[in-house]
């Protein structure tokens, strides 16, 4: 219960340094990206106030097995920088370029009642929804491969 | 490159940033997640997962804030200039981007750099070149 609590209060709070930061705005982002035209460096700024947060907190909970609440700390640990990272983030920069919305000023603009951020969030689900589609189908046909023997892959 | 001085707004963006600093420092310190949105919605996808409490909680966090927000400081300047079909080719990019890559703005970006890690730091290098050359295709290379 009281993890649940501290994340609705991380959510709550990060939404609120969204639209303080003028994040939660489209617009504002795209200026940031438009590095040719009238620049605004802004998000430059909201990463920095972020990450010099952000750095002592990681580096406290790195040195813990498990959080103040007792959850097990799970900070991620894959190291690879493939193909799969640069492609899907190279997608993600595409889409963020065309609209300016990422992931989080979404959901807030979607909670601030606008149609065009629920449009854009039920697309982003169907997104999700298709990638793990495609990764599900992609185990199954290798299942099967691994059954018939072993292949070449 | 001319800075916009007029649209930068140094201090604001600095504050609010701290702010997604702590929002970051209190779900890793006290839940021991990383405050990755595009990680902690696709997770409410596969309701096999036992913990989907805690997801909904913050999504419900990011989407009741901009109403306190309205309540006290007034309405937030949120403008989006597309229109639908360019909002649903960008939303379906966005969803499958981010998996594919593992992260966003947040876990790459905040959390991933705050943490130093060189994938993270890779991921935010190639999404926001991305983004600048998509940015720039659209409003001065065809616009």
């Amino acid at each position: 219960m009281a993890r649940t609590l501290f994340a609705f209060v991380a959510g709550f709070v990060f939404a609120i340094g969204l639209l303080v930061s003028g994040m939660a705005s489209p617009r504002k982002v795209l200026a940031f990206l438009d590095v040719a035209g009238a620049w605004d460096p802004s998000l430059a700024m909201v990463m920095i106030g972020a990450i010099a947060v952000g750095f002592f907190a990681f580096a406290l909970a790195a040195r813990r097995r498990t959080s103040l609440l007792g959850a097990v700390m799970q900070l991620p640990t894959s190291r690879d920088i493939d193909r799969r990272l640069v492609f899907g983030s190279a997608l993600f920069g595409m889409g963020w370029g065309l609209v300016g919305f990422c992931p989080g000023p979404a959901l807030v603009a979607l909670g601030a009642g606008r149609v065009k951020a629920l449009v854009f969030v039920a697309a982003m689900l169907a997104g999700m929804a298709i990638f793990e589609w495609i990764e599900r189908t992609r185990t199954e046909r290798r299942g099967v491969s691994v059954a018939k023997g072993p292949v070449a892959d | 490159m001319s800075i916009d001085w007029i649209a930068f707004t140094p201090w604001r963006s600095l504050v609010g940033g701290i702010l997604i600093g702590l929002a970051a420092a209190l779900l890793i310190l006290f839940n021991g997640r990383v405050a990755g949105i595009s990680g902690i919605v696709a997770g409410l996808l596969r309701p096999r997962d036992a913990d989907i409490a805690w997801r909904v909680a913050f999504v419900a966090g990011l989407i009741v804030a901009p109403i306190a927000y309205l309540l006290v400081a007034g309405a937030p300047a949120i403008d989006v200039d597309a229109d639908y079909t360019l909002l649903v080719a960008a939303g379906l990019l966005v969803g499958i981007g981010t998996r594919y890559g593992a992260g966003c703005t947040s876990g790459h970006g905040v959390c991933g750099i705050s943490r130093l890690s060189p994938r993270s730091i890779t991921a935010t290098i190639v999404f926001i070149a991305v983004g600048m050359i998509t940015v720039f295709v659209a409003r001065h290379a065809l616009g």
